[in-house]
């Protein structure tokens, strides 16, 4: 049987029938065209399906639509508009090579924003115990370090011109 | 995943009325558990009652003595809580060390406990601070709650309503983590009661959280690591899987009580 879902996502008001199944993450690439957000092990392991459910980290291999009926859903692509300059955690990844092969960098931008909400100024040792559930199969977890630190002091000195 | 209904409780009689007018309904709180496992088609309720809806279950307040965490809290909200954090440091503590963010950012102390995984780290803070079940019809002891692998006390139609802690005078959790999953492969959860008496409670050991008393006894005496050093702990009957065997499980209970003890003498 069909249920009605009513969420925001990335801004924009989305209303759509859907099975109960349905999981967050198929929604947003299926119905939604969100490519953005990867689906890599489809067991909560890996954190590339990472987003932000009324402003927290989820994975939304883990989740269902229907269960998030009102949420404030926001993706990678919801981070900075099509023409406009990227996010300071993108741009921090760009600068510092954040990323290899990159399947996993929507998931851990995401979950790295989740951490700088709660502490905005981590410590490596922080850095690295939160990123226990994104996994990098490159392994490139030195620069994604170094990435969330850097975003860590752009993030602090732009609210500090703010 | 099979096809199911799905109904989203709007109080806790609601709910009971929904579960048992299905023939395999099944509860969802966080669904950490749940949805992985249904998933890959190891569980096909034919109904799932969401009971993420019902507001007087959620949150943490202080009652007299107790700290009662309402059974929809999710871990993240545990570990940040500032009266948790005063109050019962060790709880906080605990609930920050489950799973990874994103799931303490979903997974509830209330899916947790009824789930009875014998390697969940709840079930030992709620033995080792002789906690409280309270449910729809009645209030169950934890040291009555947890009765074996994935098997608690609880009814087939009983919600968990919410777990109230007594504040303790000292209390700490340690625990030895799977690399991956982050679950205990052993967690020692130690502490010292408003009245003055000790418990030790351990998971991931054996089948479902237990106490040590031996280690109880001993620290009773003299509340210090050396107390306990000498206390052999029987690997009979313990979890033995890829990670580690019973043996050396049963070697991890100690290491993780003196390193508990240590950090609260």
């Amino acid at each position: 049987m069909l249920k009605k879902v009513e969420l925001t996502i990335n801004g924009k008001s989305v209303s759509d029938s859907v099975e109960p199944r349905t999981l967050l993450v198929d929604f947003l690439r299926e119905k939604q065209r969100l490519t953005g957000t990867h689906v890599g092990c489809d067991t909560s392991q890996c954190g590339a399906c990472v987003v932000h459910v009324d402003g927290k980290p989820v994975k939304s291999c883990t989740a269902l639509v229907v269960q998030l009926e009102g949420a404030d859903i926001t993706t990678i692509e919801g981070l900075a508009g099509k023409d406009e300059p990227l996010h300071p955690m993108q741009e921090a990844f760009r600068q510092n090579h954040g990323l290899q092969c990159g399947f996993c960098t929507p998931g851990m931008v995401m979950s790295a924003l989740g951490l700088l909400d709660q502490n905005p100024d981590p410590s490596e040792a922080e850095i690295r115990e939160w990123l226990e559930g994104n996994i990098c199969r490159c392994t490139g977890y030195h620069n994604i370090v170094k990435s969330i630190q850097a975003a860590a002091t752009t993030m602090a000195d732009g609210k500090a011109d703010a | 995943m099979y096809e199911f209904d799905y109904h989203k409780a709007a109080s806790v009689d609601d709910a009971l009325k929904s579960l048992s007018g299905a023939d395999d309904g099944k509860l969802l709180a966080g669904g950490m558990t749940l949805l992985p496992t249904m998933k890959q088609r190891l569980a096909s309720p034919d109904v799932l009652v969401d009971l993420a809806g019902i507001a007087d279950i959620k949150g943490i307040c202080k009652d007299g003595d107790q700290i009662v965490v309402g059974a929809m809290t999710t871990h993240a909200e545990v570990n940040l809580s500032a009266l948790v954090q005063s109050e019962i440091p060790a709880l906080a503590e605990l609930a920050g060390l489950i799973g990874d963010p994103q799931v303490r950012n979903r997974g509830t102390i209330g899916g947790s406990v009824a789930n009875a995984d014998p390697s969940a780290d709840y079930p030992a803070a709620l033995v080792g601070l002789n906690a409280t079940v309270t449910t729809n019809s009645r209030s169950i002891p934890a040291d009555e709650f947890f009765v074996d692998l994935f098997e608690t006390a609880l009814d087939e139609e009983e919600i968990i309503v919410s777990v109230s802690f007594p504040v303790a005078k000292r209390a700490a959790y340690m625990k030895f983590p799977n690399p991956a999953s982050r679950y205990a492969v052993v967690g020692t959860f130690v502490s010292e009661l408003a009245d003055g008496s000790i418990r030790v409670a351990v998971t991931g050991a054996g089948g479902s959280v237990f106490r040590q008393s031996e280690m109880e006894a001993a620290l009773s005496k003299n509340f210090a690591a050396d107390a306990i050093e000498g206390i052999a702990v029987d690997a009979d009957d313990f979890n033995e899987d890829i990670h580690a065997s019973a043996e050396y499980r049963a070697h991890l209970v100690g290491v993780m009580a003196r390193r508990a003890v240590a950090k609260i003498a």
